[in-house]
């Protein structure tokens, strides 16, 4: 091809163009007009604005991205993931055209995005499957009567979904009626198909996926699988290739099941079939995703092959030049996806902001971050709020981790709230460093939420050091403690020798009465630097009452207002939903806190909110 | 003291030999008065310490404020106060006020010098343990004894106020003891920084000197500032309202914009005092203090470039330029939380304390209104009359239309944002960001008022109106508006219309703003303008 089109924006958008640069190919960005100075932009050699900010109106607007197609004289689009990448009406839109699609061609598409014929090919082809009802469920009812034949718990996932998105799991009749509400309206959003199904919900479960790449002349390969278990709410955090658990003989299993999926739906491009895992190696395909993940770089790693260059030469009609017996597992690669969202609640809830200072950890070897940002780029609300993907590599996995803490601890964000306290606390857990983990993990390991880091004694006397350095220094509780370092106060980075020891902290607020907050083990933390004066004096101060939260819902995100289900003077229970907020595509069900009566209302359906925004008071 | 003693008790004594009875009885009666002497100055000094004594000291604590003493120490660097007046007490002698228990030596004030990071300031702490730190004759003079020297030696006036009132057993001598207090600041206005700090009650008259100061700061829950106190409003006015709400530091740094910023605690306002009073020259003579500065001056700032919206219609926020941009993203902020379409404040250029005026979009689109001019006005007049340069950052779409404002006299109180910019002979750094609307535009320390080095952004429109409105005037009744909308764009919503006619210097790539603004402060830093002579001038009041 001389010019590809690439159907997407941010990191993946970025991550297409590197290649074609690399193969010499043209290459068009097509954006919204919030976008239009995005990174993807200016990197293209040829930009083309297709609408407003909503995905719906630009990345998803089909006659807009044809129209950028014939303007520009595009021969090929790349579709990335999400938006158009797994959309057959797209795929046969652009064949109509004799445009090519780099991807697999429509049948394909269109079989394994329907969960519930995908899952009959499956069988078919003798890949196991989750015992479940092939169906569409009609309604709440009918869901609650076939969770009932099936035994709880069930999952309920839209028909066209994925990426958790639309996805509920349900363990009694009621989760199954709400969880069923949900899943459709999310559905329907998400994906204008608001078609669900149900299966039996495997507990304690490994989520592990088979990468693999078919050409269009029946050659099929798998390139080894990609450990995806750490997730929050059905996404994923941190992946790893390859996994821990797997033997080569289960791995040699999975993958040749994979291929023969593949090869029984035609399958041409780079795909991923993905398995769950039970504690006793038993793997049962959950589905096939028909376009690059999120999370190849990590194959590319310990593989050594260019995915997107991969899918652009079977595109062009190329065969696989490669053998099964030449795919290496090239020693280890750990993924962590640096999301703009606060960890402390739920693991994890959307933050926007503007990135006001924002420096990747790129000058350490074998670090790779691929992003789709800069400095002064700006989350919003329209988007996903990944910031990017965090890939180190290693000859062991030992080594992969190690740098990995050290990337995370050199990666400068700020301006919006971001999940590095949460991925930096999971690659040390000695369960996460053990390779004992499932999709269970984050709610096994902090069942009362994340909380950050917790500092051990002599960590704790390291930070104060580190803070009470920062102004002068530093014997505590007795104990001299020898902090230096060549820091500058005007850079972002911290880097200090704490008694012999090397560490990157970063420091990001000093105030002149002595607060500090400093990010130490990816997590913040607040200190307060005060001479022995101002410290004694300051048991005279009076206490702040903070303001009783229990009467007042606040938006704990910014997005929109889906539904306010109460108004003022309405009694309500505990527990009970008080009004649905949607952002970054997902609903959240806020609740009331307390039983009591509602004092006034200060949203209405339709409204945008931000953080901390006031929603309902109650009485 | 001692020595001179001897030395006059040694020449008493030849008269002494030849009575050597008397000569035992003197000597034995010296050494009596001499004890007596040095004891009744330890034992005032003493008293001096503990104010109003342990008891109202545990109440002053227990109410959340640290004593004047506390104040004191904390502010200044350690060991460095040097106490004037420690002895002086008040000379009232009606209502029992003769008695000695009712004397404090010091009175109910605090005075002195000292430091703060090595540099000098005068000081003075009211005492709410004595007298409710009410104000008496002597405590009005030691205040003004500092303020004299203050202004002779050319050092800040720092005042700590806590005090109930007037000292109502004094009666007129205390009235005039403010007056002789406020007399003094209008002397010292303009020739040495003068900073107010409520840290209790502040009432009455009382409340007319931090007034006449530069800056006044609050502590938020502790302090009140208030002509007259809720009873008094209560029975003129029938209006029901708490101390609070009525002076309270919130109301004053959000309704009244009489105090600039508040504070969480005695501790924290303290401490913050000291990091504000590092941007401050000492006089009028000082030029502005320069420290070392780490942050590079030629560092580029690439999230500047993408900062501003296409849509002119969408805001950003201006703090996000001005932290980008200064040292270290430090940034001490004037009234916050008033009239929040202006942003003023220091901050350090290479080092060097700015005053930085900006618009801010977030905010009523960042035009100028009443208060966003006072507050921008007097701002702008406290630099220039300190020798600190001023940078301001302009996205201005002209001044607030409606009755309110008309009323209210925007006219006469936007001539104080346009005389004190016009007037300024420090240094004037503009940066058109992007609106530069109408009379607003000639206002925000545009070339024509004597702007040293004004850029302007890409983005920069500087024209009369914004499109819409302009277009509806020249064209009024025709067809094909929008064509004309579009052409009206095209021709003036961009930087060159200003730039071909000089009114801006530059066009320059945002990111490099910083780099440009510190090196036009170096050539700036000689840069010598005055005003005709006159008495004073006359600023639209």
């Amino acid at each position: 091809f001389d010019k590809i089109l690439i159907a997407n924006r941010g990191e993946i958008a970025c991550r297409v163009i590197k290649t074609c640069k690399k193969m010499g190919i043209k290459t068009v960005a097509v954006h919204s007009d919030v976008d239009s100075s995005a990174v993807h932009v200016k990197m293209a050699d040829e930009a083309v604005c297709v609408g407003p900010a909503p995905t719906s109106k630009s990345y998803l607007n089909m006659d807009a991205i044809m129209n950028a197609i014939k303007q520009t004289g595009a021969q090929a689009v790349h579709p990335g993931y999400g938006f158009l990448s797994e959309n057959k009406e797209f795929a046969k839109r652009l064949e109509a055209e004799g445009v090519t699609f780099i991807g697999p061609d429509t049948h394909a598409i269109q079989a394994m995005g329907d969960k519930i014929e995908s899952k009959l090919i499956a069988k078919a082809a003798k890949v196991n499957t989750i015992p479940g009802f092939d169906g569409v469920v009609k309604d709440a009812e009918e869901a609650v009567k076939i969770a009932g034949e099936i035994g709880y718990p069930v999952m309920i996932k839209a028909s066209a979904g994925g990426g958790g998105k639309g996805m509920r799991i349900a363990w009694n009749d009621e989760e199954t009626r709400e969880g069923f509400r949900f899943s459709s309206q999310e559905a329907a959003s998400s994906f204008g198909d608001d078609r669900l199904l149900i299966e039996k919900f495997i507990d304690n479960p490994r989520h592990i996926e088979i990468q693999v790449l078919a050409d269009k002349h029946g050659n099929a390969l798998w390139l080894n699988e990609r450990e995806c278990s750490i997730q929050r709410r059905n996404q994923k955090v941190v992946e790893e290739a390859p996994s821990t658990f797997l033997d080569p003989d289960t791995r040699r299993a999975m993958g040749e099941q994979a291929v023969s999926l593949a090869k029984a739906v035609k399958y041409s491009s780079a795909g991923t079939v993905e398995f769950l895992v039970d504690t006793k190696k038993n793997f049962y395909f959950l589905e096939m995703n028909t376009r690059l993940q999120v999370e190849h770089p990590i194959t590319e790693c310990i593989t050594g092959l260019d995915l997107v260059q991969q899918m652009i030469l079977i595109a062009k009609g190329y065969k696989l030049q490669q053998k099964q017996s030449d795919i290496p597992i090239n020693g280890w690669a750990i993924e962590s996806r640096v999301y703009a969202e606060d960890p402390y609640k739920s693991f994890g809830l959307p933050s926007i902001g503007r990135l006001s200072q924002y420096q990747e950890p790129l000058d350490l070897p074998n670090v790779r971050v691929d992003s789709g940002i800069q400095e002064g780029s700006d989350i919003s609300i329209y988007y996903d709020p990944m910031i990017s993907k965090l890939v180190t590599y290693g000859k062991t996995r030992e080594e992969a981790l190690k740098k990995m803490e050290e990337a995370l601890d050199n990666y400068v964000i700020r301006g919006v709230t971001h999940n590095i306290p949460l991925l930096r606390e999971i690659i040390v857990h000695p369960r996460f460093v053990s390779g004992d983990i499932s999709t269970k993990f984050l709610p096994e390991v902090y069942p009362d939420g994340f909380k950050g880091h917790m500092l051990t004694a002599g960590e704790r006397r390291e930070l104060l050091a580190t803070a009470a350095a920062l102004y002068v220094a530093v014997e505590i509780d007795g104990e001299k403690v020898e902090v230096s370092g060549e820091w500058n106060l005007a850079s972002a980075l911290l880097p200090i020798t704490i008694n012999g020891k090397h560490r990157n902290l970063q420091c990001l607020l000093r105030t002149a009465a002595g607060e500090i907050t400093l990010q130490y083990l990816g997590t913040s933390f607040k200190l307060r630097v005060l001479s022995k004066l101002a410290a004694y004096l300051r048991k005279h101060m009076p206490e702040k009452i903070p303001e009783d939260t229990s009467s007042i819902l606040r938006s704990p995100m910014p997005g929109s207002v889906v539904a306010v289900s109460v108004k003022p003077g309405d009694n309500v229970a505990e527990g009970q939903e008080i009004c649905v907020i949607e952002a970054m595509k997902m609903q959240n069900s806020m609740t009331a806190a307390k039983t009591a009566k509602v004092k006034s209302v200060h949203c209405k359906a339709g409204d945008t909110v931000g953080e901390g925004d006031l929603l309902v008071e109650l009485e | 003291m001692n020595d001179k003693q001897h030395f006059s008790e040694r020449h008493n004594r030849p008269r002494a030999v030849t009575l050597t009875l008397l000569s035992v009885a003197r000597a034995l009666c010296y050494s009596v008065s001499h004890l007596s002497v040095q004891e009744r100055i330890e034992k005032k000094r003493k008293a001096a310490l503990t104010g109003g004594g342990q008891l109202r000291i545990a109440a002053q604590h227990k109410r959340g404020k640290l004593t004047a003493r506390e104040r004191l120490e904390l502010l200044l660097d350690p060991d460095s106060f040097v106490e004037y007046d420690m002895f002086v007490e008040h000379r009232c002698s009606d209502f029992g006020m003769e008695a000695d228990h009712n004397k404090y030596p010091g009175d109910s004030v605090v005075t002195g010098q000292g430091r703060i990071n090595g540099r000098l300031v005068y000081v003075f702490s009211q005492d709410f343990t004595v007298f409710g730190g009410s104000l008496s004759g002597a405590h009005a003079q030691k205040v003004c004894k500092i303020m004299d020297q203050a202004m002779m030696v050319g050092a800040p006036v720092i005042g700590l106020n806590d005090s109930g009132g007037a000292r109502i057993q004094e009666g007129v001598e205390s009235l005039a003891g403010y007056a002789d207090i406020f007399l003094r600041n209008v002397m010292a206005s303009g020739v040495v920084p003068q900073i107010s700090l409520i840290m209790g009650p502040c009432a009455g008259g009382a409340v007319y000197s931090p007034a006449l100061t530069d800056f006044t700061f609050m502590v938020k829950d502790t302090s009140y500032l208030f002509i007259t106190g809720p009873d008094v409003v209560k029975s003129v006015t029938n209006e029901d309202v708490t101390q609070e709400e009525l002076g309270g530091a919130k109301t004053h740094t959000t309704v009244s914009g009489v105090a600039h910023r508040a504070f969480e605690n005695d501790i924290d306002a303290l401490l913050n005092l000291r990091d504000f009073f590092n941007f401050l020259p000492l006089s009028n003579k000082d030029p502005a203090p320069v420290t070392e500065c780490h942050d590079p001056r030629d560092r580029l700032v690439p999230g500047l470039d993408t900062i501003v919206p296409l849509e002119s219609t969408k805001a950003y926020d201006m703090l996000d330029i001005v932290h980008g941009i200064v040292d270290e993203r430090e940034f001490f902020e004037i009234m916050p939380n008033y009239a929040k379409n202006i942003v003023v404040g220091f901050a350090r250029m290479n080092g060097r304390t700015v005053g930085i005026v900006g618009n801010q979009p977030k905010v009523a689109s960042g035009c100028l209104d009443i208060n966003s001019s006072v507050k921008g006005a007097r701002f702008v007049r406290f630099c220039d009359a300190f020798n600190i340069p001023i940078i301001t950052f302009v996205d201005v779409p002209g001044f607030l239309p409606g009755t309110a404002q008309e009323y209210g006299g925007i006219i006469r109180h936007g001539a104080k944002l346009l005389y004190a910019f016009a007037e300024a002979t420090v240094p004037k750094i503009t940066v058109i960001t992007r609106k530069a609307y109408g009379g607003a535009y000639d206002v925000m320390s545009s070339k024509h008022l004597r702007g040293d080095v004004n850029y302007a952004w890409p983005s920069a429109e500087v024209a009369v109106m914004g499109a819409k409105g302009a277009v509806q005037i020249i064209f009024r009744g025709k067809e094909n508006q929008a064509e004309a909308e579009a052409e009206y764009v095209e021709k003036f919503a961009n930087p060159f219309p200003a730039a071909v006619r000089g009114f801006v210097d530059d066009i320059i790539q945002p990111s490099t703003t910083r780099k440009r603004i510190c090196r036009d402060l170096e050539v700036l830093a000689s840069k010598k303008q005055t005003n005709p002579w006159k008495k004073h001038a006359n600023i639209p009041l």
